[in-house]
């Protein structure tokens, strides 16, 4: 899928989640771009992590989750089209806040997602998409040697780099980062950012995180949210040294609260 | 304005804001007494002046420590960023300004014939205004008022009016009567240095309005 020229890979329109009774996300609308990564700042139970779920329908798992408003990808209704879910979750690639390698060899962390996708044939191919991604993850130096060790093994910070390599693989064109460095130290963490900042351009990528100076650093546009609104979106660097908002500057001044 | 969530932030601005002042305070002593010297011929005084200006200089150090701690130590965003870039810049600009208090008491000495001069008459009302703007100007920083500033910028072109008027003054001086021309000149040097002042001060606000509401004043 092609996006146009200057139309925004995703874009939301008034959505709000629900999880119950409970509104979570309250009429949000943004677009964001292929070009750049986007941040999702704000504190906890702001909204931002339900939000950049429902970016690719993770909160179908949720029984009593609902979503209202429109979310396209590339001009379509992720929720209304006859958009296949497991279809999405590829185009549309997810990072956890705790790694989550599968049980199985690091080959097969990769391999797994452009098998059942059918995005190989032979296993040259699917020995190629394994190679490549883990390059891009920045890895590949590191794992060569042992594609067939457990994925499990690695340190933290190779973990989460095999997560961000598994979703590579699949060629998507949205990366969903969620705290993608919560569980790591600043050394595991700078080696994910400087990947981040690597991918950019490639891949639409969306970051929640809250470490305000990680959003400061990787992201070129940031939303901060609070209480379930987007109060706020721009360019980091406006975001970050002017605000427009006086909550979103008491909240990255450390005043909130 | 809310107080940050960790208090230490909050006493490491109030110091710095401290620090501050206190170089103001004693600058514009120093602007003060420099004229009273001057006028007098009173020379004890002038050394007080060229004195202060090592306590001035080594404030500015302490604003430099300061502001770099709270940068290293707590990442300031957005207005906080905004204010303490501001006070790092502002340190250097109040050191400029003590020089020129303390070069004016350098020169006290070096002038004679005070009687004979009219501009001694206007230099002391020029130096009020460029004081003014110096207390104005640091009174807006604590209070991140972009108005004051703004006021204070305005002011500037009272200094320079004044240096014009004085300027043209002691030439006329120096034409008519060559003999002055050793004091003229020192004089005419007393002038520049307060002229200066208030372009330092016109600098010191636009800072303060920067660090305020994270934008210049509009260009006069």
């Amino acid at each position: 899928m092609v996006t146009k020229p200057n139309q925004p890979k995703m874009s939301t329109r008034g959505v709000s989640v629900y999880y119950a009774d409970k509104k979570a996300v309250d009429d949000v609308s943004i677009d964001i771009p292929s070009e750049f990564v986007t941040a999702f700042i704000g504190p906890s139970g702001c909204g931002k992590s339900t939000f950049l779920r429902a970016l690719n329908r993770m909160n179908d798992t949720i029984p009593s989750a609902r979503v209202e408003g429109t979310i396209e990808l590339d001009g379509e209704d992720i929720y209304r089209s006859k958009m296949d879910v497991v279809q999405l979750r590829a185009r549309v690639g997810m990072v956890f806040q705790k790694p989550n390698p599968f049980p199985k060899s690091i080959y097969e962390n990769i391999a797994y997602g452009p098998r059942i996708h059918g995005l190989a044939e032979g296993r040259a191919e699917l020995d190629a998409i394994v190679e490549k991604s883990l390059r891009r993850a920045g890895l590949w130096d590191e794992v060569k040697d042992r594609l067939s060790d457990s994925g499990t093994a690695l340190s933290g910070g190779q973990q989460q780099r095999l997560c961000i390599a598994r979703a590579i693989a699949v060629q998507p064109e949205v990366i969903l980062m969620d705290e993608p460095c919560s569980a790591l130290d600043p050394i595991a963490t700078a080696k994910i950012e400087e990947l981040i900042d690597e991918l950019r351009g490639r891949y639409a990528i969306v970051i929640v995180t809250h470490s305000m100076q990680q959003a400061a650093r990787v992201s070129q546009r940031t939303a901060f949210f609070h209480l379930g609104k987007m109060v706020e979106y721009g360019e980091t660097s406006e975001i970050f040294t002017n605000p427009r908002e006086v909550r979103t500057k008491d909240y990255i001044t450390g005043r909130y609260g | 304005m809310q107080e940050h969530t960790v208090k230490a932030f909050d006493e490491d601005i109030t110091r710095l804001r401290g620090l501050i002042a206190e170089m103001g305070g004693l600058a514009e002593v120093s602007i003060e007494e420099s004229m009273r010297a001057l006028i007098s011929g009173d020379e004890e005084l002038a050394k007080v002046v060229v004195a202060r200006d090592k306590k001035i200089d080594a404030l500015e150090l302490e604003v430099d420590a300061m502001a770099i701690r709270i940068i290293a130590l707590r990442a300031p965003m957005a207005d906080d960023l905004r204010e303490i870039i501001a006070a790092l810049k502002i340190g250097g600009v109040i050191e400029r300004i003590g020089d020129y208090a303390k070069n004016i008491a350098k020169r006290v000495g070096q002038v004679e014939g005070r009687k004979r001069f009219e501009p001694l008459t206007l230099i002391p009302a020029m130096a009020e205004v460029a004081a003014e703007m110096v207390h104005d100007v640091l009174t807006a920083f604590a209070a991140r008022d972009p108005i004051l500033a703004r006021e204070v910028i305005e002011r500037d072109a009272k200094v320079d009016a004044f240096y014009e008027s004085i300027f043209r003054n002691l030439v006329s001086y120096m034409v008519e009567n060559p003999a002055t021309i050793s004091s003229a000149a020192q004089l005419l040097f007393v002038a520049r240095n307060l002229e200066r002042i208030g372009d330092h001060a016109t600098n010191v606000a636009e800072m303060v309005h920067f660090a305020a509401v994270g934008t210049l004043p509009p260009e006069r």
